[in-house]
């Protein structure tokens, strides 16, 4: 095996340096090859060696949320992962909700950087919630859910609301193991919003175009919320809804039930 | 975004493969960023030093390679590369793209003494 790049080896490979190791004439009319610290020698890279790692820097995350969706999968249960902008109204929009779906088996895991206000609001309702703070961090990630569902007695055919911290840029790229992600827009917010932070809804399944109640006073325009969303991402599926009234959450509701529809039976099927 | 964690991830990455190949020094990280990754250079310039410190790859070189950004086309239904996420189809001109990839981040390899 060639130790400089470790061709024959199998694992690393695909270096463009080629094979035209340099040596050098010794004195005594000997010929040295990589005579030097690494015991190797590449042209540009004297004294160095390559090691190919071709790994994704959230790999660990990423296993954390195998883990979590294995067994999300096991019971047949439906995570969601709620994303938006502080203040879009996640939270009620949860407690309202929860309310509606009355007796169903149901947990939610709270994320915030502080306080465990949010987690007090999910249990008034009856609810069983438990709050992550991050502390610093900007997301909830795979590692933390996990922790977060050992403390939840999930049961067959539950459905798992994740709160994520109100956040657009980062949330979009921790994969949590969760079914989809739900982003929450509020109609305050300003039509350009999806083109603004375009990862997030490009990553998301469902938009809840949120607070519709508020439309006729803030001079919004919901047709172009939803083509823009539709511009980031043209398979989106788009809810008007208002948690105030209740518009939409007939929608919101059926597509919940939808989603665990199709969860369930894969518990059947193994 | 969040390039202190990801240079966490890194870390991580750096110290396991320093172990495994018995290198006491990482001289040069090289990462892959696609494009649509979200990922801020600079950011990531910065962050790289401050979370490498005692660790193999402290003082190490970070190179960035960028990866292109491709979506579907739901106007034609062909798969293109792409600029940045508004852009039209290179092809058809449509305006209705999925992004498909770009949001890669990996750690492709190391230098080491």
């Amino acid at each position: 095996m060639c130790t400089v790049c470790g061709c024959g080896d199998g694992k690393i490979e695909g270096h463009d340096h080629g094979h035209h190791h340099h040596h050098h004439h010794a004195p005594d009319g000997s010929i040295h090859f990589g005579d030097n610290a690494a015991g190797v020698s590449v042209p540009g890279m004297s004294e160095a060696r390559l090691i190919e790692v071709e790994t994704d820097i959230l790999a660990k995350n990423d296993a954390y949320a195998a883990a979590n969706r294995a067994r999300l999968g096991g019971l047949g249960a439906l995570a969601v992962n709620l994303v938006s902008s502080p203040g879009s109204g996640k939270t009620t929009l949860l407690c309202r909700t929860i309310e509606a779906l009355g007796d169903r088996p149901l947990a939610v895991i709270e994320g915030d950087q502080q306080t465990t206000n949010d987690a007090d609001r999910i249990r008034a309702t009856g609810a069983a919630a438990i709050q992550v703070n991050t502390g610093k961090g900007c997301h909830l990630d795979g590692h933390m859910v996990g922790h977060a569902m050992d403390h939840l007695d999930l049961v067959p055919g539950a459905m798992l609301f994740i709160e994520n911290v109100g956040n657009l840029v980062c949330p979009a790229a921790f994969d949590l193991g969760e079914d989809a992600k739900v982003a929450i827009l509020s109609v305050t917010e300003g039509e350009d919003k999806p083109l603004k932070y375009p990862d997030m809804f490009t990553a998301a399944r469902v938009a809840i175009l949120n607070k519709v109640d508020l439309a006729p006073h803030c001079d919004v325009d919901l047709e172009l919320y939803e083509t823009n969303l539709r511009r980031v991402n043209p398979a989106i599926e788009i809810i008007r809804l208002s948690a105030r009234t209740g518009a939409g959450m007939a929608e919101w509701l059926a597509w919940l039930d939808t989603a665990l529809a199709v969860k369930s039976p894969q518990e059947a099927a193994e | 975004m969040h390039e202190m964690s990801l240079c966490e991830g890194i870390r991580e990455i750096v110290e396991t493969a320093a172990r495994t190949h018995s290198a006491e020094r990482v001289t040069r990280v090289r990462l892959e960023i696609g494009r649509f990754a979200g990922v801020e250079k600079t950011a990531m310039e910065f962050a790289f030093d401050v979370v490498m410190r005692g660790s193999p790859a402290e003082g190490a070189a970070l190179e960035m390679i960028d990866l292109p950004g491709t979506a579907t086309c739901f106007d034609c239904a062909k798969d293109v590369e792409i600029e940045d996420r508004f852009a039209p189809c290179p092809l058809c001109g449509g305006g209705k793209l999925m992004p498909k990839g770009g949001d890669e981040m990996r750690v492709k390899d190391l230098e080491v003494a």
